[in-house]
This record gives structure tokens, C-alpha cells and sequence, in this order.
């Protein structure tokens, strides 16, 4: 089992180093990065590679680590009970299995992704020890011990709004993924809009790079922005000539809507702009 | 194996255990990485690097060890950016000396000549008239007179007990964005919560219900309202002068502290508390709130934390008048006085490590006016303190 990216993913070599690590050890490996770099697409892009199952298990502020493994649903049981329905004597049908559990009875070996695990509470990852590092976990209700038939990979996404402890990160591999540079950019955006017309690519990247360098900005645009705008340029076929922001009298690119996400940004964007056309 | 490697990064500080060295071993014993240089950088950083903020110093321990290359000299960096220089440069000369630049070539020349000198400068480097460093009479470094002399890496006052600060400084608003090391911290202040039920009835009491329902007969369902922190908290934080050097820490709190408790309101002062508190400092001579205001508004139940390193010189504390910044009619203590009378659940976190506090002469006062409740902003520290506030 290796990961060389696909079609439809650009992965560096750095990247596939840290993700082919992860497989062979039979560990999790932790990605952070800039929003919009593509931390949650590198999960489904690898299990698609692999043509593994894909179980994602997105994290909320609310979610327990207990959750992942199994609930007990009392109240249906004593609902049942109520109702005198003959399910209510085996205690193993009320037990409502999680997404971790989901990975580790598969047949065939999947990808679990565990999405901003940071969003959740400040223990949660701690909670995850155990059930990551020997993948197994008790299930107290039933006194069964569920194993892992083979350990799934597991790709851990986190956005940095928690600092994560040290046990935790002990037991992953790590990988930043950085911010593109324009030659690897100029890939990611060839699989994506293959036979994009080289000037207009051209024009856009240096447009793309000139905004996310503006000083101040609150949310620099990424990836994902950048091709959600060169869809909007393609759909509103905007000739590459009308990027070019040498004349200083049209700094803003059409539709940097697509762009910049924060109100803040575009007044930012639009008095820079003002300014550049008074002194110009 | 590797183990020059290992040791190298322990000893610049990057946190690197045991068991990570181990899987980096095991991932090269099944040929992970094929071979070649850059596949075991790659293998080994993402083994050993765990954090973003530390990668930099991951990549020059590396290439120490791999290529040889320049050990890192964290204790003077050789690469400060031109930008940086030029900005200090603005900030520290006056007109005339900026003129007076122009008898060494004008700025540029000045940033070329100091670009060969630190390719040339190994050490530190203090006294002598062409090194940079501290205290000479070269052009370049800190503390020294020659009018052209570009000040690099002193930016703080050299003495702490100024009895007035006529130039107005600059200070930085605290950052809550920033979320290094909070964790910790964020355990600390935990043992602040205290939990009530209030509101909507929204969750499902289960030992109530059961009971509930063997004593009716029929199921009967009882509902709660959800758990909430019902710590109330007032934050004064010290911000400028002296804090510069603590400001990072304070951070730290203040950004864990937001989201710890559900009611919590903050202010700062300088040096120490008068009339006037404010809530931003970039309109903190135009918008300032009344500390009477903040007395009223605020009841009895708040518990009040000060940050602050308490070092001042002492008339700013004992007599009217005695402010840096401003005529205050009252001195600090009469306002500390009154705070404390309001709020009788106040501890004060200070910045500076508990051995110097001896040392500082207005630290023991503002100890004696909250009546010994002064903890070290450590992990410690603030365990003890919380331990106080919830008394």
C-alpha cells in the first residue's frame, strides 16, 4: 500500500513521505494547515488511492470522545420496556456503534478521518489515547472487547484553535502542509481545470499572490478560494487581460468576491485601492 | 542511530521524546523513506516535529547534523531582516540624527556596512569601536553614542525605577487570538468553574426519571436545564512600561481565560489602579471608563483578578499625584483600598518570579494592600491563586 497521490489531488513529496509513514507504521498521522489547503480532502483522496473505505467522523464543540466508540440509547430501551417489546432483554440492542467502532470491525482496511479534532473539547483527544494507540476499546454494557480486525489509517485534521497534548501528539505522525508555492500551484489548478488557457492561469496565480500579500488581510485567501474564483472567471469568461493589475488604476480583480471572505478584508482591499487610484 | 541527531534537537530545545526517536527508527527499518536524503528529512520531521512553530528550528538542527552547516546561533541571530532594522532606526532617531546618518552614506550604506559586518562577526561583541555590540562607539548596537549608532535589540528602558515617564510610549493591546502553551493555563483556571443549572429545560434527568417513574407506574420523563459555568470574573491587566517584557505570558492567560468562564469583563490600567480604567489602549486617553463606574456596575459575587508586576516607584502607590501619566487626586492605595473593599474575592497574578519580589520595593507594598493574596503567574501560582478565589 503506498500513496502517490491521484488524479485529482497534487500531493508534494513531503506529504506522501508523512502519509506513507502513517500506513506503514499503522499510526495517525495529524495534518494542520492554512483553512483551505486541503487537510480534509487528503483523507478522501487517499482512501480513494488505496480504494479503501472512507469513514469520516467530523468533530463539533459538542462531540465526545465516547461517541466515536459507542452509545448506550436508555431511552429507547426503556421505551421498550414500557411497551413490553421482546428486544428489551439483550442489552446489545441498544447499543448504537460509533464511527470508530464502524472502522474497526471493517472487512477490508479503511480510512477513518477524524476531522478538526480541535473543535471538540480540551480532553477529548487525551479520551482517544488508548482506543488510537492499541485500537481497541471495552464496551462496558455488554463486557465485550472490540479489536481491531487491522488497524485502519487514520488521518487527524486540525485547525490550531487548541493546543493538543503531548501524549496525544507523541502517538501521530505530523505534516504542515504549506501553503503552495506558484509552480506546485500551477499543478493543483491544472488537475482541477485541465487545458485552462496558459495566460489566464498565468494572470490569475500573479493575481492570486498579489492579494494574499496585501498587508492587514484578516483571512489571506487559499486553495480552495483560488478555485472557486477561476471557476467564476471560466463561467463569466473573463479575458486574462482583465487581470492584469500593472495599471494601477483597476487593482481590484474582477470577482474578488470568490476571493476574500470577511467583510473587513474587502473594505481593506477596496480603500487600498482608492488610495492607489487618487495617487495615480 | 541517529542518535547525534536526537541528542542535537533535545539540546536546541525542541521537545522530542523517546518514543518518537523509536518510530522514526522502526518507519526506517521498513524502508519508509528509500534512501535518499530528502525522503529522510522528510520521514524524520514528520516523526520527530509536532508542532508547526517548531519546524524551523527542526530544518537548521538538520543541517547541522546532516551537512555540517552553520550551527544555530539562537543567542544573536545573524539574519535580522533589513525591515525590522530600518522601522527600529525610525523609531529611535530623532531628525538630526537621522541627517547626521547621511555623514556615514545615508541609510542604505548604513544597512550595506552592517550587512558585512555581521558576515563578519562570529561573538558577542561589547565595547570597541567596530564590532557590533553593546556599549561602544561603533555605529552599529545598543547603549551607545555615536550619533549615527543604529539600536539593535535594546528597545526596553534600562531602568526600571523611573520616577516619571515623560515620553509617551507605545502599547500593544493584548491579543486574545494567540493560543500557545494556553493549555496548561486553561487547566489551571478550570478549577475557577463552578456549575449551576439555569434556563431552558433542555436535558434528560435520568436518575430522576427512573425514579420518577417506578414511584408512578407510567414512564415519566424529567428534564433539566443544562449545566453552565457560573463564574463571574474581572480581569485588570498592567499593560505597558515594565509589562513589555511580560506581555507574552499575559497573553497567554488572557486568551485562555476567555473562554473559561461565561461571565467575565476586563480592563487595564498602568502601574496601578486609579480613577480611570480603559478597554482599548489605542483610545485609551478618549475612552476610558470610571473605576467608581466598574465599582457600581459590577456586584459583590465577581471575583477580581489583578495582573500586574507590581513594580513601580513607590509615590505611584502612597501619594497623590505619584502617577507616570497623569495628576491623580488620590493615590493609588486609597483606589486599591476601595477595589478590594467591593470585592472581597481579589488575588493579585504578578509576572515576576516570586524570588526577585524581595528586591522591588513597591511589589512588597501592593502585597501588603491585598493582604499577602500575591501569586507567581506560574502553574503553581495560579493553582494557589484559584485555590484563594474560590475560599
Amino acid at each position: 500500500m503506498k500513496f502517490t497521490g491521484t488524479d485529482d489531488y497534487v500531493a508534494t513529496e513531503d506529504l506522501m513521505v508523512a502519509v506513507n509513514a502513517a500506513i506503514t507504521l499503522e499510526r495517525p498521522l495529524l495534518v494542520k494547515g492554512e483553512p483551505g489547503t486541503g487537510k480534509t480532502v487528503l483523507a478522501i483522496e487517499v482512501a480513494k488511492a488505496l480504494g479503501a473505505d472512507f469513514i469520516p467522523w467530523h468533530i463539533k464543540s459538542t462531540t465526545k470522545a465516547q461517541q466515536g466508540l459507542y452509545e448506550y440509547d436508555a431511552v429507547s430501551r426503556l421505551r421498550d420496556s414500557q411497551l413490553g417489546d421482546g428486544r428489551v432483554h439483550d442489552i446489545s440492542n441498544y447499543i448504537v456503534k460509533g464511527k470508530m467502532w464502524e472502522a474497526f470491525e471493517a472487512t477490508k482496511r479503511p480510512v477513518l478521518l477524524i476531522d478538526e479534532i480541535d473543535k471538540a473539547d480540551i480532553e477529548f483527544p487525551n479520551d482517544l489515547l488508548l482506543e488510537l494507540d492499541r485500537m481497541e476499546f471495552h464496551v462496558y454494557e455488554t463486557q465485550k472487547l472490540i479489536k481491531a480486525a487491522q488497524r485502519p489509517i487514520v488521518i487527524i485534521t486540525s485547525n490550531n484553535e487548541k493546543e493538543l497534548p503531548d501524549a496525544f501528539l507523541r502517538r501521530c505522525f505530523f505534516h504542515y502542509i504549506r501553503f503552495p508555492d506558484e509552480e506546485t500551484m500551477a499543478d493543483i489548478v491544472e488537475v482541477h481545470f485541465p487545458g485552462l488557457k496558459k495566460n489566464l492561469l498565468r494572470e490569475a496565480l500573479a493575481a492570486f499572490y498579489e492579494v494574499r500579500e496585501v498587508p492587514g488581510l484578516k483571512k489571506k485567501p487559499s486553495t480552495s478560494e483560488l478555485l472557486d474564483w477561476i471557476k467564476l472567471l471560466l463561467a463569466e469568461d473573463i479575458p486574462p487581460e482583465a487581470l492584469r493589475s500593472k495599471d494601477k488604476k483597476d487593482l481590484i480583480p474582477p470577482l474578488y468576491g470568490a476571493l476574500l471572505k470577511n467583510e473587513q478584508d474587502v473594505h481593506l482591499f477596496e480603500r487600498l485601492a482608492f488610495l492607489n487610484r487618487r495617487d495615480g | 542511530m541517529f542518535l547525534n541527531l536526537f541528542t542535537e534537537l533535545r539540546a536546541a530545545n525542541l521537545p522530542v521524546s523517546l518514543r518518537e526517536y523509536l518510530t522514526l527508527l522502526e518507519a526506517v527499518e521498513k524502508n519508509v523513506a528509500n534512501y535518499s536524503v530528502d525522503d529522510f528529512y522528510y520521514l524524520s520531521r514528520s516523526c520527530l516535529v509536532k508542532d508547526e512553530r517548531n519546524l524551523d528550528k527542526f530544518d537548521r538542527v538538520f543541517g547541522s547534523v546532516f551537512k555540517g552547516l552553520e550551527a544555530l546561533n539562537e543567542a544573536f541571530g545573524k539574519e535580522i531582516p533589513e525591515e525590522w532594522l530600518r522601522k527600529l532606526a525610525e523609531k529611535h532617531l530623532s531628525p538630526e540624527e537621522m541627517e547626521k546618518i547621511k555623514s556615514l552614506g545615508g541609510f542604505d550604506e548604513l544597512m550595506k556596512t552592517l550587512a558585512e559586518r555581521m558576515k563578519e562577526q562570529e561573538k558577542r561583541h561589547q565595547g570597541g569601536s567596530k564590532w557590533i555590540g553593546t556599549a561602544g562607539t561603533s555605529p552599529f548596537g545598543a547603549y551607545g553614542y555615536n550619533p549615527e549608532g543604529v539600536r539593535i535589540g535594546q528597545k526596553e528602558s534600562r531602568h526600571r525605577r523611573a520616577v516619571k515617564v515623560w515620553d509617551k510610549r507605545e502599547f500593544k493591546n493584548l491579543d486574545d487570538s494567540v493560543e500557545l502553551g494556553t493549555r496548561n493555563i486553561k487547566i489551571a483556571l478550570r478549577r475557577l468553574r463552578k456549575f449551576a443549572r439555569e434556563g431552558a429545560e433542555t436535558e434528560l434527568d435520568l436518575q430522576d426519571t427512573i425514579n420518577s417513574t417506578a414511584k408512578q407506574g407510567w414512564l415519566d420523563v424529567k428534564m433539566v436545564p443544562e449545566r453552565h459555568n457560573k463564574i463571574k470574573v474581572l480581569l485588570f491587566f498592567d499593560i505597558g512600561g515594565s509589562m513589555d517584557d511580560h506581555i507574552r505570558i499575559c497573553e497567554e492567560l488572557f486568551s485562555a481565560a476567555g473562554s473559561e468562564f461565561k461571565h467575565k469583563e476586563y480592563f487595564y490600567f498602568h502601574n496601578c489602579m486609579y480613577e480611570n480604567l480603559w478597554k482599548d489602549n489605542v483610545r485609551r486617553y478618549t475612552d476610558t471608563t470610571e473605576t467608581l463606574e466598574v465599582i457600581r456596575t459590577y456586584p459583590k459575587d465577581y471575583k477580581v483578578i489583578f495582573v500586574g508586576d507590581a513594580s513601580m516607584s513607590p509615590y505611584e502607590i502612597t501619594y497623590p499625584g505619584g502617577s507616570v501619566e497623569h495628576w491623580n487626586e488620590e493615590a493609588g492605595v486609597v483606589w486599591m483600598n476601595r477595589m478590594l473593599e467591593n470585592f472581597p474575592n481579589a488575588i493579585w497574578l504578578n509576572p515576576v518570579p516570586e524570588k526577585w519580589w524581595d528586591h522591588t520595593a513597591s511589589i512588597n507594598m501592593v502585597k501588603q494592600i491585598m493582604g499577602n493574596r500575591m501569586y507567581p503567574l506560574t502553574l503553581g501560582g495560579l493553582d494557589e491563586g484559584m485555590k484563594e478565589l474560590n475560599k
